[in-house]
């Protein structure tokens, strides 16, 4: 063993926390090795202890965590092989390996740059820091980094400030502060988890391109075994701080052993299995409707589409920068006469990446906003509202009828009350029943979401992620509603507990004969969950139809770019990195022209392939031209 | 580049051999005690572990209850005079005579007059011991004005004379006046927070829950009155009050100027806060649900920011003490026969009385310990007041 191939060797690590009455081991003898040049991932469920891992190696971790073990970084560049963990905080020698000889690059874009500093300033820090160099040499080396990481213009946006840029390109500028003295490795803490799959895609592609042209290793710390097969060399997979399966990637995923690999990679919903199979989430929930809702059977023949949406359109007033806020108003089209049904029982899936005003489009169905114009129609027992239109009686009616699941499963709970009166709110505001009776509705809800009794008398804060986005799907049923508007239920939520919430929801659909709106970045989960399929680009509906239809044969190339930026796990269909990760802007300019907008050639409009399958195209496209 | 590197063997295949159990994430800590605890119990939790705001407030709590008992616990009453010791210093107690113990007494005093200086001279009599009496009946009193009494927690002797903290210009025993003086100038405190509170959270919750003109409106006016020195607006204000009403009118006339002007922290605050409580998806979605107005105040912006008010006017009620002690020094908050810490110390605004009797500076310490305690435990309740941060 005189020459160590690793250039991160961890042996024996333990990380655990005191806390109130004992301590938490958040790592447990924790093993693991990182080869120079090499994509390592960590792969596991959310507190599982893979950050605190990555933490533990930088020598971030808080002051109270205690830490035993060795990390041995054998750097090839300076010869020195240390103990990182031996180091002493916040020392010369971690300081100059972090940032240095370590890049770290975290999940939050948004808080990871401080406001008051341009994006330049940040990235230079730590040239500053690790190199003696001059001041336009580095500028000079920043531009280049930014160029790297995907910025066209490198010196603008060295004097930006991060609020100027989106989420995205926040991520690209963390890379860029991360790499900017050529660490031998890059820690990436869920680089993509708080990004839509299109953004991801290019994030992935990014890093990978990086990774190969700098020789640098890289430790990708994901839930995501998706992502994990598009880019890594080796995989740990960690379960509660302890190693449950480790090899190449070929290994782990042509021969999985153990059941937690398993069961990860059962969960993650793929196109080549056939829509009606069921996945298999690590942990099932026991659905229990028994009583709940028994009204679905009326004799009564309701009307089949249940809500339509006719030309609504949502445009915003931004206010420019300076003049002191006498600057002139800029118009933001948020939505842009969209028009759709949904028929009664079935699910249909809106699509598109953040921005493309899908949450906005829920916000106005519920009346959170006001719409410029357009008319929504929702036909229920007592006839047709007009939802946009509604008050007094009918606005509270169409309340009980229409509910919402929320993306964030922390702030859609009030953390100051229990469970039982989380769930009873919307009964005790629409005045359903007595005490006695509204108890029992409590009790069969919590219930059909798979929790026990005792669950009542909890707060929120006592539950994990996926346990609170069941509380919301409580509430959200109490009042018996017809139409669930499910605005991104799964983005937060780690991939085994997305499947254990998608199948949740289809059993809750089967069994009480609701109507979903089902809103979502990534197509595999719409594929799954959906019967019809909208995808919405910049405020407008560029292509509805059949899920089959979308999914097999879709017509738009949006549509394409983001089937292709869906990561499965699964070696044999790695993400296609040229169709996928290139931006939505720029991805634009290689559409075919009959998708574009061009005065000569008149408006978009939305033509009509047969079988409810219509793309938006211009109005003198023949429908053959577009079906390939 | 990975040419130079030494040859690279394949990661073996592990695979952990160990029990496996997938619901062990899940369950976790679900018996603990923080999983079952509400929001107030995390609040304490949180709080103990602050031990100076711990013991600031016990400290407050104990000064809160003595005031209730003040007849009890003062040896004399508060216009109890005494000509024959008039600027007595403090006596000390002791509790051996001659190498004997007697027990906690006092030595009797003679006085005699420094024709020279033109000055009384106490000197001790160290044949008369007066030794302390507890649980004794001495002068009588009428209890918050109303029952009468006569136990007191301790006595001079019969005849003796007990002034642990001195007397000063009519005889007048120092400690039982700052005793009397703490159930003014603390509850002069709490009543201008709630004065204050309420203004506070009407107005600011009304700028921030609807917003629009109230809100700029409310907003300027909080600048002009913050831009305001504080101490000649009270000053203009205390002296609108008619020098011909009763002590009770001053005194809530006060509590309510100290109020009037200190509500603007307070209603910046509640502003604040609802702005961004109100941007939380539960918030949302109790609108979403049909709930009105009423109830989303209620039931979820109250409770969600009432921690932080009660932290915050906390931090308010000192400023509101050193304002009554600072106007009352001044001569133009309250007046004799009221008596308060800040009533106290106007009898030691003169260079000369404080360099010939320093004890009538003494009511300066309870003022300092009151407002120390309060900010301590203004900011152990502040840090509580979020949880989960």
């Amino acid at each position: 063993m005189n020459e160590r191939p690793e250039l991160l060797h961890i042996e024996g690590l333990n990380v655990s926390f005191p806390v109130l009455g004992g301590a938490i081991h958040a790592v447990k003898d924790f093993g693991m090795r990182i080869r120079p040049g090499k994509v390592t991932a960590l792969v596991g469920e959310s507190g599982s202890g893979k950050s605190a891992l990555g933490r533990a190696v930088m020598g971030i971790e808080t002051k109270i965590a205690r830490i035993t073990g060795c990390a041995m970084f054998n750097d090839h560049a300076t010869g020195e092989n240390l103990d990182l963990i031996k180091l002493p905080r916040d020392g010369r020698k971690i300081r100059a390996i972090r940032g240095g000889r370590i890049g770290m690059i975290f999940q939050e874009p948004m808080t990871s740059f401080s406001p008051i500093h341009t994006v330049g300033n940040q990235i230079e820090e730590t040239l500053r820091i690790h190199k003696p160099l001059s001041v336009s040499e580095r500028r000079e080396s920043c531009e280049e980094m930014l160029k790297l990481v995907g910025f066209e213009e490198p010196q603008r946006v060295f004097d930006m400030y991060p609020f100027e840029l989106s989420g995205g390109m926040r991520q690209r500028a963390m890379i860029a502060m991360a790499l900017i003295c050529r660490p031998a490795l890059l820690i990436a803490d869920e680089p993509t988890t708080a990004l839509d799959v299109t953004i991801q895609a290019q994030i992935l592609k990014l890093l990978q391109e990086l990774q190969s042209q700098l020789g640098m290793a890289m430790l990708l710390i994901t839930h995501d075994l998706g992502v994990v097969a598009s880019m890594a060399d080796e995989v740990v997979v960690m379960y509660r701080g302890e190693v449950m399966e480790a090899g190449t990637a070929s290994d782990i995923f042509r021969h999985p052993q153990h059941p937690y690999t398993q069961g990860l990679m059962a969960a993650v919903p793929d196109f080549d299995r056939p829509r009606s199979e069921r996945l298999k989430p690590l942990r099932e929930i026991q659905v229990d409707t028994a009583g709940l809702m028994d009204k679905r059977k009326s004799e009564k023949v309701l009307p089949e589409v249940v809500l339509s949406v006719q030309h609504v359109s949502k445009s915003f007033a931004t206010k420019q920068s300076g003049n002191f806020g006498f600057g002139a108003t800029q118009k933001t089209i948020a939505v842009n006469d969209v028009s759709f049904d949904i028929m009664r029982g079935e699910t249909l899936g809106l699509v598109g990446e953040s921005g493309c005003g899908k949450t906005t489009l829920s916000k106005l169905l519920m009346r959170g906003l006001k719409a410029d114009q357009g008319e929504v129609i929702y036909n229920g027992e007592a006839g047709p509202i007009d939802v946009l239109g509604a008050r007094g009686d009918a606005l509270q009616d169409l309340h009980t009828k229409i509910q919402m699941v929320f993306q964030d499963p922390v702030s859609s709970l009030s953390p100051r009350m229990t469970v039982r009166n989380i769930v009873r709110e919307p009964l005790d505001i629409h005045k359903r029943g007595d005490r006695k009776k509204r108890q029992a509705i409590i009790r069969k809800l919590i219930h059909a979401v798979g929790l026990p009794d005792s669950a009542l008398v909890r707060y929120p804060h006592s539950f994990s992620g996926g346990q609170r986005q069941r509380i919301g799907i409580a509430r959200s049923l109490a009042l018996g509603p017809d139409l669930l508007i499910l605005d991104e239920p799964v983005s937060a939520l780690d991939v085994s507990i997305q499947a254990q919430i998608l199948n949740l929801m289809k059993d809750l659909k089967s069994e009480l004969g609701l109507t979903y709106l089902f809103i979502s970045h990534n197509l595999a989960v719409v594929n799954y969950m959906a019967d019809r399929v909208a995808v919405m680009y910049a405020g407008r509906i560029v292509e509805i139809g059949s899920c089959e239809t979308i999914m097999r044969q879709p017509v738009h190339p949006y549509t394409k770019k983001l089937l292709a930026a869906v990561p499965l796990p699964n070696l044999d269909h790695k993400l296609d990195f040229n169709t996928a990760g290139v931006s939505s802007a720029s991805a634009r300019k290689i559409w075919g022209k009959q998708f574009l907008e061009d005065r000569a050639a008149g408006d978009l409009t939305h033509i009509d392939l047969g079988n409810g399958h219509m793309v938006l195209a211009r109005s003198n496209v023949d429908a053959r031209e577009l079906v390939p | 580049m990975t040419s130079t590197l030494p040859p690279q063997t394949d990661l073996p295949h592990y695979v952990h051999q160990g029990h496996f159990d997938p619901y062990a994430l899940e369950k976790g800590s679900e018996g603990s005690l923080i999983n079952q605890a509400s929001q107030l119990r995390l609040m304490w939790l949180r709080f103990k572990q602050h031990r100076l705001a711990l013991i600031s407030g016990i400290l407050l709590l104990i000064a809160y209850l003595m005031i209730v008992v003040v007849e009890f616990l003062a040896p004399y009453q508060v216009h109890t005079r005494n000509v024959d010791f008039i600027y007595a210093p403090p006596q000390a107690v002791h509790l051996f005579h001659e190498g004997e113990f007697v027990g906690p007494f006092v030595y009797g005093r003679k006085m005699t007059l420094d024709m020279v200086n033109l000055q009384r001279v106490y000197t001790d009599d160290r044949a008369d011991v007066q030794k302390l009496r507890f649980f004794c009946h001495g002068e009588t009193y009428r209890f918050w004005g109303m029952a009468e009494g006569n136990l007191h927690f301790v006595c001079p002797a019969e005849n003796g004379q007990l002034y642990l903290l001195g007397t000063d210009r009519l005889g007048r025993d120092v400690l039982s006046r700052i005793l009397y003086g703490a159930r003014i100038s603390l509850t002069i405190g709490l009543l201008g927070v709630a004065t204050s509170f309420i203004l506070g959270i009407v107005i600011g919750g009304i700028a921030g829950y609807w917003g629009g003109w109230f809100d700029l409106v409310v907003q300027r006016v909080i600048e002009v009155l913050q831009s305001i020195p504080s101490i000649p607006l009270w000053l203009a204000l205390a002296a609108i009050m008619p020098a011909d009403w009763s002590p009770l009118l001053i005194y809530l006339g006060i509590t309510f100027i100290l109020g009037l002007l200190d509500w603007t922290g307070l209603a910046r605050a509640v502003r604040s806060k609802l702005l961004s409580l109100r941007e939380e998806d539960y918030v949302l979605a109790a609108q979403l649900m049909g709930a009105g107005s009423a109830r989303i105040i209620g039931r979820h912006l109250i409770p969600g920011f009432m921690s932080h008010l009660i932290a915050s006017a906390t931090l308010t009620i000192p400023g509101m003490i050193l304002g009554e002690t600072t106007l009352s020094f001044l001569g133009l908050g309250l007046r004799p026969p009221i008596t308060s810490w800040g009533v106290l110390l106007t009898e030691a605004r003169s260079v000369s009385i404080v360099a010939l009797y320093p004890w009538l500076l003494f009511p300066v310490l309870p003022v300092i310990f009151v407002i120390l305690a309060f900010n301590f435990l203004g900011d152990g309740l502040r840090d509580a007041a979020d949880p989960y941060r």
